[in-house]
């Protein structure tokens, strides 16, 4: 427990108001959007400056109090949930976008600007801030960047990993470490930002962050393949790639998932086809039509039914609807959503999805399957009851299915949603032995005592 | 059975709601009172933690819990916004009416809900003289807003208030029983509170509304308060008691629908009274509060979908006439989905041309008794809703909630801002005045 005078302390930092320790304000800062347990920390403290974070890390650091950095805690592997008994420290009181540099493409902004206010801010000028992960309306680039958040723009535009630009963080003891900067080019020193890039809160708490900005595309154009089989599909969506166009977003939806879709939202989805493709391609308007004309000859020589192209913006945004719907329609279906994110290479899409309805059938659960098929990453969703005990345990070896079978096809344990303690005991089955060592050696020199999101993707 | 049991006993009826919250935490992003103050224990997500956190006897603090329920505007903006359908308000609302059983109320609230509410004939009455000695207490502060503010800083804080109508609606109006003309339909009228004590004008301008279009009208005697004051703060007994009385009232005429010009009494009639009718009511009294929740609409809706009132297709571009906007109550549009209706009404008013202001559906901040127990943030939340309103560049702002009404002309009167406040309803009788008895 935290001591008296430590308290006292943290009031006179940060104002009695920016520090909770009822226990009723302590459990809603205890979990996070995994179907994980929660775990309740003794103290939730939320910064409102640089200085104050850097304190409050040389404080816990002093203290050896575990910590945990929270941005809007929707984290889906547990990364936001604290240690027990640790700190909680809010970063959405630091919500500055400090700069938008319009000449030089670059934006600089504290670690709780949400995501959707960032992209909103930059295309306000132009500039477009491709990562869109599922939560942006609420997450924190800070948590983005901890988790190198991914998105449905992946295929063509990458990952938050592909638009950082420099960070300056605090260490376990509250020094101040850059990295990186605001030139296009730069090999000052180790690139540390590589490192703390996903490392979810176990190396270090960001204090500014420097992404990179592009120019919005000047056109878009969506459509909807419709497939009477599943291979017919995921084979198109390899086609695609292989005649070298890259669309924006290529979305998978299964059959299961069109109908919750149609049964949730009656967007006027073909409820009796296998599978569809939600397909967007962007950038100049002759090259969009081209591009747009190319995909939609593919799709037909590939064995879609039919392809509805959407011929203006609301029709654009009906396409988007039905896939912005996937999972809030599937959520409704059942009390506990599980959202995995197993990868893989996205040749293997195909037989990724035939592992699927096999691992389905022989767990006898129900899987929704929907994602990001141009990237690999697929988000088999698991729909049950976490009451229920003897499902939850064949929930908990269906995942362990999915995973197995990813690694077999090259893949990797999570695209986008991080390790977390959801996942960490499964890393060396991805890596190795000394993966796991290395990467604890490295904790452990720059954290000896152990006080940043401890347990988190490494385990201990 | 200790306390602790009986309580999560209680609390287990709403488990299987609970449950549908998978804690994606997608609320943070419409709360207004979250977007004010960052708090998890303010948003949907923290509180439906805390309720699970109760129910599982993870911890025992039901009067924390409490605490942080009651921070809550009711808008509904989280349930309307919620990937997993989690039915925010329903829970809500019974978790206060569990708790508010559990802890016992707030002396003074018990006084006001049990003693006044409760009796709508001694409430009227008190009201009345309250009407005729107000002035030793209050000032004018705006006469555009008609707006008053305390003479003393205590008990008014800051506010600018809307003062009690000297006559109230139910004076000039209750026992009004006409017969259906063209239309040959008939309306009961649930005049609400508000309309009938601080805006008797609205009342007058349903009826002439209803008039020009044949519409025969009911309005009982001895009418009380939908109940809403008191569950919100969690006096189930004293809402089942209002609930009882008015259908008792209500259904001493036949009528086709129960229609009124507060958009809380229509969502609370519409969907909390059948939600409450299966605790405490008999199977008949159950069965005729929904059948008259069926029939009960907001005004917009009764005049454009049934009654035929249409708008006119509106001029483009500026051409000096008034520029009047419209503010979404939380009740009409996130509750009831009544968001075009009033857009169509107010578009018969040739004297205005219709603005959009920016956010036209965000809270205004009112939140019934929210604004007399968290006055500071209700008006923070207030001022973004002012803010946007003047941004429109109108003279006239209309709304189809008195509550809202309220809350805006404060927030207005307190800037300075010369803009006029006015229900929908008032827009269109004022068109129809212009326009003249119409010969359909």
């Amino acid at each position: 427990m935290i001591g008296q005078g430590l308290v006292k302390e943290f009031e006179r930092i940060l104002g009695k108001e920016n520090v909770f320790r009822d226990e009723a304000d302590r459990l809603t800062y205890s979990y996070d959007a995994a179907v994980l347990e929660p775990v309740l920390p003794s103290i939730v403290l939320r910064p409102l400056s640089s200085e104050a974070l850097s304190y409050i890390l040389r404080l816990c650091n002093e203290n050896a109090l575990p910590l945990t950095a929270r941005g809007a805690g929707t984290n889906l592997s547990g990364g936001a949930i604290p240690k027990e008994n640790g700190v909680v420290v809010l970063t959405n009181a630091m919500n500055k976008i400090l700069e938008i540099n319009e000449e030089d493409m670059y934006a600089v902004v504290q670690p709780g600007v949400v995501t959707a206010r960032l992209a909103a801010a930059v295309e306000a000028k132009g500039l477009f801030y491709p990562p869109d992960p599922g939560s942006q309306a609420v997450s924190t680039l800070g948590g983005n960047v901890a988790e190198n958040a991914g998105g449905l723009r992946g295929l063509k535009y990458g990952v938050t990993r592909d638009y950082v630009m420099g960070l300056s963080f605090f260490d376990a003891s509250g020094g101040t470490v850059k990295t990186g900067s605001r030139t296009v080019k730069c090999v000052t020193g180790y690139n540390l930002s590589g490192l703390l890039v996903g490392s979810e809160g176990t190396l270090g708490v960001f204090d500014e962050i420097i992404l990179r900005l592009i120019p919005i595309p000047a056109s878009r154009k969506a459509m909807m393949a419709v497939f009477d089989d599943v291979s017919g599909a995921s084979e198109t969506v390899a086609a695609i790639i292989a005649n070298r166009i890259v669309p924006a977003t290529l979305e998978f939806m299964d059959n299961f998932t069109i109908r919750a879709v149609e049964d949730y939202s009656h967007a006027g989805l073909p409820t009796d086809a296998a599978a569809l493709l939600l397909i967007e391609v962007d950038g100049y308007p002759a090259q969009v039509e081209e591009e747009a004309a190319k995909v939609e000859l593919l799709c037909r020589q590939m064995g879609a039914m039919y392809v509805r192209v959407a011929r203006d913006a609301a029709e654009r945004d009906k396409v988007w609807e039905a896939r912005r719907a996937a999972l809030s329609a599937l959520a409704k279906l059942r009390p506990t959503v599980v959202l995995e994110d197993a990868t893989v290479p996205r040749s293997k899409i195909p037989a990724m999805i035939r592992a699927l309805e096999n691992i389905s059938r022989d767990f006898n659960l129900t899987i929704g399957t929907f994602g990001h098929a141009g990237d690999g990453n697929l988000h088999p969703t698991i729909l049950t009851d976490r009451r229920n005990k003897e499902e939850w345990e064949r929930v908990e070896a269906a995942i362990e299915a999915i995973f197995d079978r990813a690694l077999e096809l090259g893949g990797t344990l999570s695209g986008e949603h991080g390790i977390g303690t959801a996942k960490s005991r499964f890393l060396e089955k991805e890596t190795s032995r000394a993966t796991i060592v290395y990467s604890r050696r490295i904790k452990a020199a720059l954290d000896p005592k152990n006080i940043l999101n401890p347990g988190k993707i490494i385990g201990a | 059975m200790s306390d602790m049991k009986k309580l999560a006993r209680l609390l287990r009826e709403l488990e299987e709601q609970l449950m549908a919250c998978m804690r994606c935490g997608l609320c943070q992003s419409v709360c207004p009172l979250f977007a004010e103050t960052g708090r998890e224990s303010d948003v949907a997500r923290g509180k439906l933690a805390l309720l699970d956190g109760l129910l599982q006897g993870m911890f025992k603090d039901p009067g924390g819990v409490n605490e942080r329920l009651m921070r809550c505007l009711l808008c509904g903006s989280c349930a309307a916004n919620c990937p997993s359908g989690v039915k925010v308000l329903d829970i809500f609302i019974k978790a206060r009416a569990i708790l508010g059983g559990y802890m016992g109320l707030h002396p003074l609230k018990q006084a006001l809900f049990r003693g006044l509410l409760a009796h709508p004939v001694l409430f009227d009455r008190l009201l009345e003289w309250g009407a005729a000695i107000q002035g030793i207490f209050i000032k004018p502060a705006d006469d555009l807003l008609g707006t008053s503010c305390g003479r003393t800083r205590y008990p008014f804080s800051d506010r600018h208030i809307k003062a009690l109508a000297p006559v109230a609606f139910h004076t000039m109006a209750a026992g009004l029983d006409t017969r259906p003309g063209a239309s040959n339909i008939k309306v009961g009228f649930f005049v609400g509170c508000l309309v009938d004590k601080v805006f008797p004008e609205i009342g007058k301008a349903v009826l002439r509304s209803l008039d020009h279009h044949g519409v025969g009208v009911f309005i009982p005697r001895e009418l009380g308060c939908c109940g809403i004051p008191a569950l919100a703060s969690g006096d189930a007994g004293t809402f089942n008691a209002l609930m009882r009385h008015n259908l008792a009232k209500l259904a001493s005429k036949p009528f086709d629908y129960l229609v009124t010009a507060c958009a809380t009494c229509t969502s609370t009639i519409k969907k909390i009274w059948p939600m409450m009718a299966t605790f405490g009511l008999s199977p008949g009294e159950h069965a005729q509060i929904l059948s008259l929740a069926d029939r009960t609409m907001d005004i917009a809706r009764f005049l454009t979908e049934i009654a035929g009132a249409t708008g006119r297709k509106e001029l483009g571009g500026i051409d000096g006439r008034a520029i009047l906007t419209y503010h979404d109550p939380c009740h009409l549009k996130k509750s009831l989905g009544v968001a075009a209706q009033p857009r169509t009404l107010i578009r018969t008013n040739p004297r205005y041309q219709f603005r959009e202001m920016a956010e036209a559906d965000r809270c205004c901040g009112c939140g019934g008794s929210f604004n007399l127990q968290h006055y500071e943030l209700s008006a923070s939340i207030g001022k973004r809703k002012r803010d946007n309103i003047v941004q429109s560049q109108c003279s006239v702002v209309a709304t189809g909630c008195p509550a809202c009404m309220l809350q805006i002309s404060d927030m207005l009167s307190r800037a300075g801002d010369r803009i006029e406040v006015k229900h929908v309803i008032e827009i269109y009788a004022e068109s129809l005045a212009e326009s003249g008895r119409q010969s359909e």
